[in-house]
């Protein structure tokens, strides 16, 4: 730390709002791309998983392997394949959802009632209609949970994402070149915006999930 | 609802069998059915009824295809169901079950207007549907229809089940143990408020139990089935008191024959005694006149809508100028007329004051029942042949 300098330069913070705008939506976009797509893929495979219990094991084995590789890693060994590109951020990211995600929605699956589905076999709804009518609305409220989690882990990981530069980098970007630059402003800043970014993450779910299920007088949500 | 043509089927079980392979059995608790032939006639209840594993809810699945039989044949309305499509089979046979199994995340509304939605009626027609239903099942549609299940008592969720299963107007209702999870108080109560709806409805009706007293109660048919599937008895609920077809049937029955058969009767199938009574606000001396002119020593006093309010002493009624409501002391049982008489004996014998004051189904007096008055009764029927007349 330079001697004489404040921690906090309120004068570098009130000049840059572009920069620090850009960073929080590069931010959010780093979250929310492997959010929906690790969600489309875990939909799918727990839908799957749902007409074939014999996949559950090894879904749940594969994207356990995915979730213990280390980011900066992966980050190393996917450079090479598709450069300095988002795609490069985007797809461990994603994989790093899908043992949350494919777990919660397939518990969301489980929490329905049996009386409830052989009821609504009974009164003559087909598969898919029982799968959109039923299944689904009523494992919302563990797959909302689910996303939570997987949200505020992508907040956490995509910090680390700015070792693909300034184009994708997002607030880690704030952090790293913070770091070179014995800036402590920046990057204080940084991380103080990816935590409160996580934080607001988390309430704006839990609200959600609440909204979403006013039939739900109280329900705790089994995981997370 | 009574110039409605009834929507009823006939059923018919034909050398029915279903035989689980060995992995099938592992799983667990559905029982075996073996070679089973019945007849329903279009607007009875039949009652299914054993001790578990002897294959009365499988029986029943195999009706709406939840399960499909290993040989043989269902003939509704002399078709096969296997022939038919089984969404559509499904979307005409309504069904209960004892967990209800309503749809936490929809309305009542919503849950009773299941099978109208899926059989594309109108929005407009489904949301009429749904309040008739409502208000049929005694849930006044402006409170309840917005409701979600988690906010009803298991009685009320017993009754939406009922509805559901009727929105679609099916001729054949299938009936798992439906008011088995509810205590024994509710449960006599939706037994009655049930037949009382068939009476108008006559649907062709298979319930399962394994409880003899209801199977007693609810039964214009009763199939008694035993461990493995065989039909070991099917006839009138008289019938198979009277005559038990075999040891397993007698003891099945129990030895209490003679007490279950007060099941079979009614309240209303007993001439009623009148005691002296006496409405709120009336003046005192023309109530006293009628009491000492009775043997019994009690006036009971009835409110503006003619509802028994309780009991009041000579000696409260002759030291009061008119008849007022706290001079009544509730402590003897209302009975329904639909209530069994084994019921009322039962709910008489545990009464402080063994008299039954019977009120129809707005709570008015209609008279009363004693325990004499059951026993006399029962004395004057002969044993071989119990009215059936009750329904």
């Amino acid at each position: 730390m330079i001697e004489g300098r404040p921690l906090i330069d309120w004068s570098w913070i009130a000049s840059n709002p572009d920069d620090i705008v850009e960073r929080i939506l590069q931010h959010l976009q780093l979250t929310a791309i492997p959010l929906i797509a690790g969600f489309a893929v875990s939909l799918l495979l727990a839908v799957w998983a749902l007409k074939r219990p014999a996949l559950y094991t090894p879904v749940i084995a594969v994207s356990g392997l995915l979730y213990t590789i280390p980011s900066l890693a992966a980050f190393a060994v996917l450079r090479p394949v598709f450069g300095l590109s988002l795609l490069t951020a985007v797809i461990p990211l994603t994989t790093y959802t899908l043992l949350i995600l494919f777990r919660n929605i397939m518990a969301g699956f489980q929490a329905v009632p049996p009386d409830v589905l052989e009821a609504a076999e009974a009164m003559g709804y087909t598969s898919r209609e029982r799968l959109l009518r039923v299944q689904i609305p009523l494992a919302v409220p563990l797959m909302i949970a689910g996303v939570r989690l997987a949200a505020v882990t992508v907040i956490g990981l995509a910090t680390v994402a700015s070792i693909l530069g300034d184009a994708y980098g997002g607030l880690g970007q704030f952090i790293t070149e913070g770091l070179q630059q014995l800036f402590p402003t920046k990057y204080l800043l940084g991380a103080f915006l990816s935590v409160v970014l996580a934080f607001g993450t988390h309430m704006l779910f839990v609200r959600i999930e609440k909204a979403v299920t006013p039939w739900a007088l109280s329900r705790e949500s089994a995981v997370g | 609802m009574a110039e409605r043509v009834h929507n009823a089927a006939t059923v018919v079980f034909d050398h029915v069998t279903k035989h689980y392979g060995a992995n099938e059995a592992k799983k667990g608790t559905l029982g075996a059915v073996n070679d089973l032939s019945l007849t329903v006639p279009a607007g009875k209840i039949c009652v299914l009824v054993g001790p578990s594993g002897c294959g009365k809810t499988t029986s029943l699945k195999m009706v709406n295809r939840l399960i499909e039989p290993t040989s043989g044949k269902i003939l509704l309305d002399g078709v096969d169901a296997s022939t038919r499509d089984v969404i559509e089979l499904r979307r005409h046979i309504g069904y209960v079950i004892q967990q209800v199994g309503l749809f936490p995340h929809q309305t009542v509304e919503e849950n009773v207007a299941t099978v109208p939605r899926l059989l594309g009626w109108t929005e407009e027609k489904q949301h009429s549907r749904a309040a008739e239903l409502l208000d049929l099942i005694g849930l006044p549609p402006a409170k309840y229809a917005g409701r979600y299940p988690s906010q009803l008592s298991g009685g009320e969720r017993q009754r939406v089940g009922v509805a559901r299963a009727l929105a679609g107007d099916p001729p054949i209702m299938l009936m798992d143990e439906p008011f088995g999870a509810v205590d024994p108080i509710v449960r006599e109560r939706l037994q009655n408020e049930f037949l009382r709806l068939q009476e108008d409805l006559a649907k062709t009706i298979l319930f399962v139990t394994h409880d003899i007293d209801e199977a007693i109660k609810m039964g214009d048919l009763v199939a008694v089935l035993q461990v493995g599937g065989e039909l070991a008895q099917f006839g009138t609920p008289a019938e198979i008191l009277a005559n038990p077809a075999s040891d397993f049937v007698a003891k099945f029955v129990g030895s209490d024959r003679g007490l279950k058969r007060l099941s079979l009767y009614r309240v209303d199938d007993v001439p009623l005694e009148a005691l002296p009574t006496g409405r709120v606000g009336e003046p005192s001396a023309p109530a006293r006149a009628r009491l000492l002119a009775h043997p019994f020593e009690y006036l009971l006093v009835l409110d503006a809508d003619n509802r028994p309010l309780g009991w009041a002493s000579l000696s409260s009624v002759s030291m009061a100028d008119q008849i007022t409501a706290d001079m009544a002391h509730a402590s003897s049982p209302h009975l329904d007329r639909r209530t069994t008489l084994k019921d009322a004996l039962s709910m008489l014998l545990d009464a402080t004051v063994q008299v039954g004051v019977v009120v129809d189904r707005h709570g008015g007096h209609r008279g009363i029942l004693t325990v004499d008055g059951i026993a006399n009764w029962i004395r004057a029927q002969t044993p071989a042949e119990p009215a059936q007349g009750s329904r």
